[in-house]
């Protein structure tokens, strides 16, 4: 039970009692093979798709094949800038938001891939961004193999009909 | 495991093998009135409980008997000693915990109270704790005293000899062990794995 501290209405018990209440899940995941890769590429910079049986170049990577659920095996570079290929502007960013400032939710097809990621590209404005845009990651500094090594993604300043 | 071919890139680095990926939900707990009283009761070092029309006392109270439903308007303060109605030993460590292992966490009923609370038994070896086993509460020191159940430390042995007719709450009428099973109150004789199926007997077993 937590230490209860604050207060607010009255009742017939006196002040009711309220607390914060944290509940926290330490949850540590194994990758495999696929997954583990792409992590792997993220802490070194690199970014990675599978390849599909029909030749698609699928990234994030999966690992099966989305029509024939065959083992997709070849992992190949792809990016790293790529184009926006649809976004949603955050006008308020959430406290667990990657980035303080309002930003763009977008759906990111690097080049060489067939399939967009998701991920946040800072723009100084709403209108800096449009679909077809072009981005490029930033990385954040320290980087342990995992999506935030990712710092945000920013706009190179072509394509689209923004910057 | 399949073998993946990896761009030259990653060849010769050491791969990434798992991910933390913690959840943390922040809530804000409201006490409700029943809890306020009990909570406020622990922060004089009483342990508050509420009575229902039918005479049973809830500690901790939720304001309403959980069989009939209907509110508990009566404070009442019970003891602060009790009996040990169920226990368990834990030989884990787990993320969060501050406890020392092996210790036991046990269902204790307060003399006076119709409903067991969870609290820790110590100042005792835990292979020693037994169900029917008399404790009493060990408070903070005064100064540490705050309206949380860990203004007591634990129960420890009160030296009392052992109820050996001890009561489980919830045994003599319905309320506290889940649901009875065709009149037949739910001990372990009659409840059936539901994964297995081994054990027990359910409803609709009888013809």
């Amino acid at each position: 039970m937590p230490d209860v501290t604050d207060s607010t209405q009255g009742t017939g018990a006196g002040e009711i009692l309220k607390a914060p209440l944290i509940i926290e899940y330490p949850f540590k995941r194994t990758t495999g093979p696929v997954i583990g890769a792409f992590l792997t590429g993220l802490r070194e910079k690199v970014l990675v798709g599978s390849r599909a049986v029909d030749g698609r170049v699928i990234v994030p990577p999966a690992e099966f094949d989305p029509v024939t659920a065959e083992d997709l095996t070849e992992l190949v570079e792809v990016g790293p800038e790529g184009e926006i290929t649809t976004w949603a502007w955050v006008t308020s960013p959430h406290e667990k938001h990657p980035l303080d400032q309002p930003f763009a939710w977008a759906l990111i097809k690097l080049d060489g891939a067939d399939t967009a990621m998701l991920g946040p590209v800072a723009a100084a404005g709403i209108d800096d961004v449009a679909t077809g845009s072009r981005v490029r990651p930033v990385w954040a500094e320290e980087r342990e193999g995992r999506i935030e090594d990712i710092s945000h993604w920013e706009l190179t300043g072509s394509g689209g009909g923004g910057a | 495991m399949v073998d993946i071919t990896l761009p030259e890139s990653l060849r010769d680095v050491e791969q990434v093998r798992s991910v933390r990926t913690p959840a943390q939900l922040d809530y804000e707990f409201t006490a409700g009135d029943a809890t306020t009283r009990f909570l406020t009761g622990i922060t004089q070092k009483r342990i508050i409980g509420q009575q229902a029309p039918g005479g049973r006392v809830y500690v901790p109270p939720r304001g309403a008997d959980p069989e009939l439903g209907q509110p508990t308007p009566t404070d009442v303060e019970v003891a602060q000693v009790g009996t040990v109605t169920s226990f368990c030993v834990v030989n884990l460590q787990f993320y969060g915990s501050v406890m020392e292992i092996p210790y036991v966490s046990a269902l204790i009923l307060l003399d006076g109270a119709d409903l067991s609370i969870m609290h820790l038994i110590q100042e005792v070896p835990a292979d020693q704790v037994r169900i029917g086993m008399r404790v009493e509460a060990v408070w903070r020191d005064d100064a540490d005293i705050e309206p949380t159940l860990e203004s007591i430390k634990h129960f420890r042995p009160n030296g009392e000899p052992d109820d050996t007719d001890v009561r489980i709450p919830g045994e003599g009428h319905g309320t506290g062990l889940g649901s009875w099973i065709g009149g037949v109150a739910p001990t372990e004789a009659v409840i059936r794995n539901p994964r297995t199926g081994v054990g027990g007997t359910t409803e609709g077993d009888e013809a």
